[in-house]
């Protein structure tokens, strides 16, 4: 899965997804049950705003040294003898992470949850070469299964079918029997999964965090996946972005505290494992062979400009929980592999305004993503920037309504055209204007009234009875 | 006091009443209102739309035409933040910086002004009915008005207030957003108010017009009897 999900447009996507009632009940329930638990952990912490603020300056400290850090984690992952590659580009990554393929021989590759590598498009990479490729993260598998659908969340990729949705796409694709419990679900999908894992070549994680002082990474799942995923392969390999580090066990402390919490509204998760090199002497697991892929693939040009907060992101989705727009329209609308709010703003950056610039319009610019964000990143502020972007550098935007804002320019710089535009409001809307009610309007207000009425304007504008009234004339 | 009235073009081309119920409120709370001619849109549509540049000529206007005033009053909350965010839009321009800046410090939301301002939290107004009050988005999150709307509900006689489920979240109305994404747009509202409904409140008030007119279209489009009103139009019931 590259980061672009689909070649459909933006607008036809809109429509379908707001067609699929299945998915939207799925989302606003799930996203209902997430915002109120995450509330709930942040109040039972206390002190949620100074987490927040410990939280955004741990990240800005990081990205304002990481050439420092991402030097330091790279000496230490080498003295506990593992390999560290720097890849500028997806495909530096890609090819680099073959080569280990190949040299081991791998036929089988089990996989924990990972969103870099979906922007890298690494399964495909491998798939490539004849390897079997494993997801095992339960919402990844699921997917994987269904035909390699593209996520619709970055924390819970599969949030957008139900349970029922789940059954089938066992039954049709693997013959399943049982009932469209959880808990059996989870059962069938485990014992699979166990038997691959005996039998993997080489295991591929993500990288929640990555500690510089130790040259650790830490994994978060409540799947225990990624455990099996780092101890049974010989071979292990740690896919980061470049800016996913923390200077010590302290700070990834704090930033855990903050993830967990803000992800799924838990205190902890069940399993947060932090690993070291390779298996030392006297281990009794864990891999022989470690590498760690440092991504940039596009972060080092967002580092250092106006769009660099969004390099904070760690990737836990609150923003995606408390967006309104994704509520409704779901995570494949965006056609990113990075969507919600998250998305609208990281998805033109990596992969360029030509695919993502309907995103930053579709938002309110409400701030509820702002206000949920555990890091402080101003999404809301760099969702308006991009829109400021598209218009003045890419001029991207529809002629008709750069002419409509060349006019709003022209009129709200004087006076007295803006007077004599309110004049003309209400007769110029009067040939559709009934009981004072437009019902079906022209341009721009036909996609306002398909769903909703619009007032007609006012005969007398609130000026003019101001100005009467001021001359003792009071009318009303 | 005097009082500089920052109606917003929303009000004076739509919603009439509304700006006179904010007149005859603040008049009876002791206060002198000034209407300066020459004020225009806030430039937000604009501005909000990506078009810096353009709306900057609205704000100049605005600077200008509101320079002589003491307390800048608007009856919305999205468009006192824009005031707010004058400052940041003119950073680095020696001439309009410090104007905007001088602008920003002395403008408020309509619900802040007598609450905090004028001190006021019972403005003596009666209403007999069960409603409920849509929480603005910009008007609680950026610009921090959170407290005072709900003070002044609180002391109108004949009131019963009712909570709004999900009432954090936006409306849909969004400005452009409204029209240029009417699908997503008109699902939003329809939400807003399914939840509006389930309260059972016949009277649904606000603070910003632009919610208002959203929520209240898709309210007359559905033809349910559920009345909707400014705050300042609740706070003019006696």
């Amino acid at each position: 899965m590259a980061m672009k999900t689909s070649n459909d447009r933006f607008h036809d996507r809109v429509t379908k997804e707001l067609e699929n009632q299945f998915m939207r009940g799925a989302v606003s329930s799930a996203q209902d049950r997430f915002q109120t638990r995450r509330l709930q952990q942040a109040q039972e912490l206390g002190h949620w705003e100074e987490w927040r603020s410990h939280g955004e300056e741990i990240r800005k400290h990081v990205l304002e040294n990481l050439d420092y850090y991402l030097y330091q984690l790279s000496e230490n992952v080498a003295k506990r003898g593992g390999h560290v590659f720097f890849a500028q580009t997806a495909q530096e990554a890609t090819a680099y992470i073959q080569g280990i393929a190949k040299k081991k021989n791998a036929a089988k590759i089990v996989k924990s949850k990972s969103m870099v590598t979906e922007e890298i498009n690494l399964n495909a990479a491998l798939e490539e070469l004849g390897c079997e490729v494993i997801e095992t993260d339960l919402g990844e598998y699921i997917l994987q299964v269904a035909d390699h659908e593209p996520p619709s969340h970055i924390v819970a990729p599969a949030l957008h079918k139900n349970k029922e949705q789940i059954r089938d796409v066992f039954k049709d694709k693997q013959g399943y029997t049982q009932t469209e419990k959880p808990e059996e679900l989870a059962l069938y999908v485990r014992e699979k999964l166990r038997h691959e894992y005996l039998t993997a070549d080489i295991g591929i994680t993500g990288c929640n965090f990555a500690i510089a002082e130790s040259g650790s990474i830490t994994l978060v799942t409540n799947e225990g996946n990624a455990d099996l995923v780092t101890a049974l392969p010989k071979t292990q390999v740690t896919v980061m972005g470049m800016e996913r580090i923390v200077p010590t066990f302290e700070e990834m402390e704090v930033l855990v505290s903050l993830l967990t919490r803000s992800a799924v509204g838990q205190k902890l998760t069940s399993y947060i494992t932090t690993l070291t090199g390779i298996k030392d002497e006297g281990d009794t697991d864990g891999p022989e062979e470690f590498h760690l892929v440092i991504v940039d693939n596009g972060r080092s040009s967002i580092l250092g400009g106006e769009f660099q907060p969004i390099l904070q992101c760690i990737r836990c989705a609150a923003c995606v929980n408390a967006c309104p727009v994704y509520r409704h329209v779901g995570g494949h609308t965006y056609g990113s592999i990075y969507s919600g709010p998250v998305g609208v703003v990281l998805s033109p950056l990596l992969g360029g305004y030509d695919d993502f610039k309907e995103l930053p319009y579709a938002s309110t610019l409400c701030g509820a993503c702002t206000d949920a964000c555990p890091v402080k990143i101003p999404l809301h502020q760099l969702i308006h920037r991009h829109r400021q972007v598209i218009v003045e550098q890419e001029g991207k935007a529809p002629v008709s309504e750069k002419l409509l804002m060349k006019a709003f320019g022209l009129g709200a710089s004087s006076p007295t055209l803006y007077k004599m535009a309110t004049k003309m409001a209400a007769p110029a809307m009067s040939p559709f204007t009934k009981n004072h009610t437009i019902s079906n309007g022209p341009g721009p207000l036909k996609a306002w009234t398909e769903a909703r009425d619009f007032p007609a304007p006012n005969k007398n504008s609130f000026r003019d009875w101001m100005k009467n009234r001021t001359k003792g004339d009071e009318q009303t | 006091m005097k009082v500089t009235l920052f109606a917003t073009c929303l009000v004076d081309m739509f919603q009439g009443d509304v700006g006179k119920a904010v007149v005859e409120v603040l008049e009876r709370l002791g206060c002198e209102i000034d209407f300066p001619e020459q004020q225009i849109c806030c430039g937000q549509p604009a501005y909000n739309s990506g078009y810096v540049k353009e709306s900057k000529n609205a704000m100049k206007k605005m600077i200008t035409a509101f320079e002589h005033a003491e307390y800048i009053v608007s009856p919305s909350g999205s468009c006192a933040y824009m005031f707010k965010e004058y400052p940041e839009v003119f950073k680095g321009d020696s001439l309009w910086e410090p104007k905007a800046i001088a602008l920003a410090a002395k403008t408020y939301e309509f619900t802040e002004f007598i609450v905090n301002v004028l001190k006021i939290e019972d403005v003596d107004a009666q209403l007999e009915g069960k409603a409920t009050y849509h929480t603005s988005c910009h008007m609680t999150r950026l610009l921090g008005v959170t407290e005072a709307p709900y003070k002044l509900l609180q002391n109108v006689k004949g009131l019963q207030y009712v909570d709004l489920p999900g009432k954090d979240r936006c409306c849909g109305f969004g400005g452009t957003f409204s029209v240029k994404m009417g699908n997503i747009s008109g699902e939003m509202v329809n939400e807003k108010v399914d939840n509006v409904e389930d309260t059972g409140a016949d009277i649904l008030i606000g603070a910003d017009a632009g919610c208002l007119i959203n929520i209240g279209g898709r309210i007359h489009r559905q033809g349910k009897p559920i009345k909707v009103m400014h705050i300042a139009e609740v706070l003019n019931c006696q």
